[in-house]
């Protein structure tokens, strides 16, 4: 055991970058994914819409830590090397996605149906459809709570360190095997997350008050 | 692909399997059940508790909400016994799943309470109904009413949210999991099993909620 020093400090709250390319990596991967799962959950093919939706209930009816685990290997199976790394972007990817989806499909669906049919109307095939008419206004409705949803992807990404992708929170588990001071360590961890979180929170809470008064 | 499953190594140790989801069961019962207790109060508090409290609670609900789980648990297990209080993995997964039910919980049922509108209770007061009828009939129902949603589905994050809990080892089915796999080799296939159980439990659940829903909650017709 040794004395908890600024080198050790210093690894810790650097570690954060990894924890935050890992948060970034996971929204761009759950963005795509998830506009197409949102995409599918609205479509007009019935078999498309149930589809997305058991997509949907089976991340939200699974904990995050086993989607971990099976990201990280499943593709052993197919004999497929993964790191922690790669294991890690693709489960919270995934997991994102649904979650996206689930939130996305909420704002698709909140557009009134006549903007749609105009458009239909109009001449307008199913991509300009969306891409033009309806996603822009559905846009503004999803800020709010997929901010929400980033903050609880940002805390998620602290499970990665279970399955070995050294971030902020096993770094901190690293220097606290070697120096034994749980309590600041871990402490001094949370205020990073903190720091990074109650922003985008207070920014999401104020964003949906707007909201709420603006339609109102 | 030459993989070679072998469920059956897994599926021997069906009695550990079986253990560890009844242990989180118990566990996110218990958890929701002095969670809501600890809602309650701070709902409370907040709603019409001095200045201070507020704040307080305030701060309590920031801080659980925008850290993560695994990083609550650690606080609770390893960094408490620095402050003398040392904890079993058990109480302290109990713990933390508590402390961080709470924090969502207060804004629920302060949702619930906000939501009834303060006409309806002074009407109760002119029809001569005493306090305690006017939080029976006129709060009490149409708030569980319009928090069960949100009550339930975090029920369901709790209960999925405890397998961080294997990360101080306390007694759950992920932990089992942990278990099995070291010593049968077999990583698949026991997290793909236990991955299935909590799906289980989760359609289980959801199934359960909606039936309660349909039969006790039903909302009066406005005819």
């Amino acid at each position: 055991m040794r004395v908890l020093n600024e080198g050790d400090i210093f690894f810790i709250v650097t570690a954060v970058r990894w924890t935050l390319l890992l948060s970034l990596a996971a929204f761009i991967g759950g963005g795509i994914g998830g506009l197409v799962v949102a995409l599918a959950r609205t479509a007009e093919f019935k078999w498309l819409r149930f589809l997305a939706l058991g997509y949907i209930k089976i991340f939200q009816g699974t904990p995050l830590l086993m989607q971990l685990f099976l990201a990280f290997f499943v593709p052993g199976i197919f004999g497929i090397d993964i790191d922690p790394w790669g294991a890690a972007a693709v489960g919270l990817s995934l997991h994102a996605s649904a979650f996206l989806g689930e939130i996305w499909r909420g704002s698709i669906e909140v557009v009134p149906r006549g903007q749609s049919e105009a458009a239909r109307a109009l001449g307008l095939t199913y991509v300009p459809r969306m891409f033009l008419i309806v996603i822009p206004q559905a846009f503004r409705i999803a800020i709010p709570p997929t901010i929400g949803f980033l903050v609880q992807l940002i805390k998620g990404t602290s499970l990665a360190s279970i399955i070995g992708f050294v971030e902020i929170t096993r770094a901190a588990q690293i220097i606290n095997n070697a120096t034994f001071r749980p309590f600041t360590i871990f402490a001094l961890v949370a205020l990073v997350y903190f720091l990074i979180c109650w922003p985008l929170s207070a920014y999401s809470k104020i964003m949906e008050r707007r909201l709420t008064v603006a339609s109102r | 692909m030459g993989y070679q499953f072998e469920f059956a190594d897994v599926f021997a140790y069906w009695p550990d399997l079986l253990a560890g989801a009844l242990h989180t069961l118990v566990l996110s019962g218990l958890a929701m059940a002095i969670g809501m207790v600890v809602a309650v109060l701070g709902a409370l508090g907040k709603t019409s508790g001095p200045r201070w409290l507020q704040w307080f609670l305030d701060g309590y609900i920031e801080a659980i909400r925008n850290t993560p789980f695994l990083i609550q648990i650690f606080m609770i297990y390893f960094g408490l016994p620095a402050a003398g209080i040392r904890l079993s993995s058990d109480t302290a997964a109990l713990l933390a799943l508590v402390v961080n039910v709470g924090a969502y919980g207060i804004e629920i049922i302060r949702a619930g309470i906000e939501s009834i509108s303060k006409g309806q209770i002074e009407a109760g007061k002119s029809l001569g109904l005493r306090p305690l009828q006017i939080f029976r009939f006129i709060i009490l129902k149409p708030a569980i009413q319009a928090i069960y949603p949100s009550l339930t589905s975090q029920f369901i994050l709790l209960m999925l949210n405890s397998s961080v809990c294997s990360a101080i080892a306390a007694s759950e089915l992920t932990a089992a999991a942990g278990d099995i796999q070291s010593r049968t080799f077999r990583s698949f296939e026991v997290y793909f099993i236990v991955t299935c159980m909590y799906f289980a439990m989760s359609v289980l659940f959801w199934g359960a909620f909606a039936a309660i829903e349909r039969i006790w909650l039903r909302k009066p017709s406005l005819r």
